[in-house]
């Protein structure tokens, strides 16, 4: 309001601003949260209050990299949201039973413990929200994305195997490879993609995903679509790439604090095998307590 | 609705895939354009003031609707809101026009889409599904169609 835009201006010049002036579009997040777009979880947890022990049965509901909590199933509004990204998720020894806990890596952060009500719904819990953030999604996606262009470049049938390294880096223009040169004879470039015969090159070096002339007309992303044209071959534009700083590549508030591998390499199944620790461990866990 | 600041705040210092100054305005009547430092992390759009290091605000871009403007203009509306736009003069059309292929890429929703696409389209040309080998084809969040719960 008034009071806090003048607060604000009397503390411009400052390095730092207190907690509890930043603004969210809070509205458009009720509307996240409530809308009848699917969810990729729903059910009761039992959330531990953050000063006090006792815990709360919430209704959850799980959209992309945000877990919102609603103090009935009904209720029209969230009581709030956590949102998923680098953070960890692991079982914990707690006062409930099937309690597991969301952690984050970034200083004085909040751990939230949340408790199931079945062994069923902790693994089905732990599942996907260590698959909720969006670095994890962009990782699925950038690994489809190369298996679908190494087979269709297999397909165009070209001689030289141009393997793109792992880390995709942006190209210069001037480096643009001609696509009619004969690639017999030539040493395959590094870092570059052979381009089919008639597909431009993106600039970002990752080539397109199909032969068809000159596809570069972007489907309007925006807004919940159904896939109505995916079976024209048309694909939806490439997702963007994170471009990580040289050297510390994760800075404070590390998003994989633990993760064997920087997301800024796609090592996919490394991660992912990190990823399915948890998994691993709460199989064998329950696999152990049922001999007994 | 409680969100945790130092959550955000913490996400806000990643490795942006996007970042510039640029002259912005909220979405009230008789807003001024204001030069903002706005940065594009995973699915945010944070903006600062030029000389702080903790963001006024954040932005999270789902249901978001990416609409060019006027030249060098373009604006951020949500879809139960659309006349209420955030809007950003760029430098140049050049620039603008890269904004906004990044925001409209930037929604989780559309990463979700890709993957389906990418999903059906590896799936049809081997008869195999490629999420298998990973152990996360039955995730609800990678199915095509309808996700019921």
């Amino acid at each position: 309001g008034e009071a806090g835009a003048a607060r604000r201006e009397q503390r411009s010049g400052r390095a730092r601003r207190s907690l509890g002036a930043m603004k969210l579009n809070e509205r458009s997040l009720v509307c996240y949260a409530t809308c009848d777009s699917p969810a990729d979880n729903a059910g009761f947890l039992s959330k531990k209050g953050e000063r006090n022990t006792a815990y709360h049965r919430r209704w959850f509901v799980l959209k992309g990299n945000m877990l919102f909590y609603f103090e009935e199933r009904e209720s029209r509004e969230p009581v709030g949201v956590i949102i998923l990204e680098g953070c960890t998720v692991e079982l914990c020894e707690a006062a409930e039973e099937f309690a597991f806990a969301i952690k984050f890596d970034c200083a004085k952060a909040r751990t939230y413990v949340l408790a199931a009500e079945s062994q069923a719904a902790m693994e089905s819990w732990v599942k996907s929200l260590s698959r909720a953030s969006f670095d994890y999604m962009r990782l699925v996606v950038k690994e489809l994305e190369k298996q679908l262009e190494e087979m269709q470049r297999g397909l165009a049938g070209s001689r030289s195997v141009q393997r793109r390294s792992p880390i995709y880096r942006k190209t210069k223009p001037a480096l643009c490879v001609n696509p009619t040169s004969p690639a017999l004879g030539l040493p395959p470039p590094r870092e570059r993609a052979a381009a089919p015969p008639c597909a431009p090159l993106k600039e970002n070096g990752c080539a397109v995903w199909n032969n068809a002339p000159c596809v570069d007309t972007l489907p309007a992303g925006d807004g919940p679509r159904g896939l109505a044209d995916s079976g024209s071959g048309k694909p939806p534009p490439l997702p963007p790439r994170r471009r990580t700083s040289s050297g510390n590549t994760c800075g404070t508030g590390a998003l994989l604090a633990d993760s064997p591998v920087c997301p800024g390499t796609v090592c996919f199944s490394k991660l992912h095998d990190w990823y399915g620790r948890e998994i691993t461990e709460l199989r064998r866990e329950w696999q152990e307590s049922h001999k007994l | 609705m409680r969100y945790s600041e130092r959550e955000l705040l913490s996400l806000s210092r990643q490795p942006a895939e996007k970042a510039a100054e640029i002259l912005m305005r909220a979405p009230k009547k008789g807003s001024v354009l204001k030069k903002r430092l706005v940065k594009l992390v995973v699915n945010f759009l944070f903006y600062f003031r030029t000389d702080e290091a903790e963001p006024i605000g954040a932005l999270l871009l789902e249901h978001c609707k990416i609409n060019k403007e006027e030249e060098n203009v373009f604006s951020i509306s949500f879809i139960e809101e659309p006349d209420r736009k955030y809007s950003f003069e760029c430098d140049t059309e050049e620039q603008c026009q890269e904004w906004i292929e990044a925001l409209r890429r930037a929604s989780y929703e559309f990463m979700r889409r890709s993957l389906i696409f990418y999903r059906n389209e590896i799936q049809k040309m081997t008869g195999k599904d490629p999420l298998e080998q990973y152990g996360i084809s039955e995730e609800a969040r990678f199915q095509l169609g309808t996700r019921k719960l």
